[in-house]
């Protein structure tokens, strides 16, 4: 938006965007802690769990070639045309096109990060760790960012996706059992054990559907 | 308000609604076998391993 429609409307839709975020997440971040535990991670961890397993999903169709992986330079090329294409509408002197576009995309994506970071900290105990954990993610993003110089083709989108929904998964189905009742065998050390089992049957599914896709074409 | 729940369901749902529907029943057996029986652990990997085969199996069919 910033580059082809302005940086001026881009950049207040981007500030109004993190304003409503930091509200939800100061409103909601409180309300979690007087939930009782058991009853949070049966919550969260079924909910980390079916949204983990989309991003899996996802992730493993495009590893075996059943699903074409993202192609940055095209998507960026098209939404580029479309913001060039859109018609100019000015509202409180803001391109509105440019603030709503920016708005919606910055919040919504937020509303994603935030709802996996205060869930991660509710379920341990620390929100502000939880937070100072997503913080410094950002800024090894933008100084990745400043380093590399390059365009987001270059980023190795689907690696990450799968790494993030092995992750969710993993804690889904840690907490998810903790909250239905299930004590598991060592306590906090089944939790890399659960990874390993994750990690191992998403990389045994790739291969087979890599297999799949070859016997069919 | 539609578009509201419309972008929630997506955003947890996603694109097989079969996936949250197998893992809300695994949840539910390991809380009822949970009570009485200390591996009931074990069944929570296992559905997450069979709904996910079953999820992408339908895709690369």
């Amino acid at each position: 938006m910033g580059v082809t429609r302005g940086w001026r409307s881009a950049l207040a839709g981007t500030v109004a965007a993190s304003l409503v975020l930091a509200v939800v997440v100061a409103a909601l971040g409180p309300a979690l802690t007087v939930i009782p535990i058991e009853v949070l991670r049966l919550v969260v961890g079924s909910l980390l769990l079916v949204f983990g397993l989309q991003w899996l999903r996802k992730a493993i169709l495009r590893a075996s070639g059943w699903r074409a992986l993202r192609n940055e330079d095209s998507v960026y090329e098209r939404e580029v045309e479309a913001a060039r294409a859109a018609a100019a509408d000015e509202r409180a002197g803001l391109d509105w096109y440019a603030f709503t576009v920016s708005f919606k995309g910055v919040l919504l994506e937020g509303l994603e990060v935030a709802f996996i970071v205060l869930t991660f900290g509710s379920t341990q105990g620390s929100i502000p760790l939880a937070i100072a954990g997503a913080a410094a993610a950002v800024v090894l993003v933008v100084i990745a960012g400043v380093v590399v110089r390059g365009p987001l083709s270059r980023v190795p989108e689907n690696t990450l996706a799968f790494a993030v929904g092995v992750m969710l998964t993993t804690f889904g189905t840690f907490w998810g059992a903790e909250g239905a009742g299930v004590d598991w065998p060592g306590g906090d050390a089944a939790l890399p054990v659960v990874l390993a089992f994750v990690v191992l049957m998403s990389l045994t599914y790739v291969a087979a559907l890599r297999r799949r896709k070859l016997a069919v074409a | 308000m539609k578009r509201f729940g419309l972008f929630w369901w997506d955003f947890v749902v996603g694109d097989d609604w079969r996936v949250a529907v197998g893992i809300a029943l695994a949840l539910g057996v390991t809380a009822l076998l949970a009570t009485t029986w200390t591996g009931a652990w074990i069944v929570l990997p296992l559905a997450v391993a069979a709904v996910l085969a079953l999820s992408l199996r339908r895709v690369a069919r």
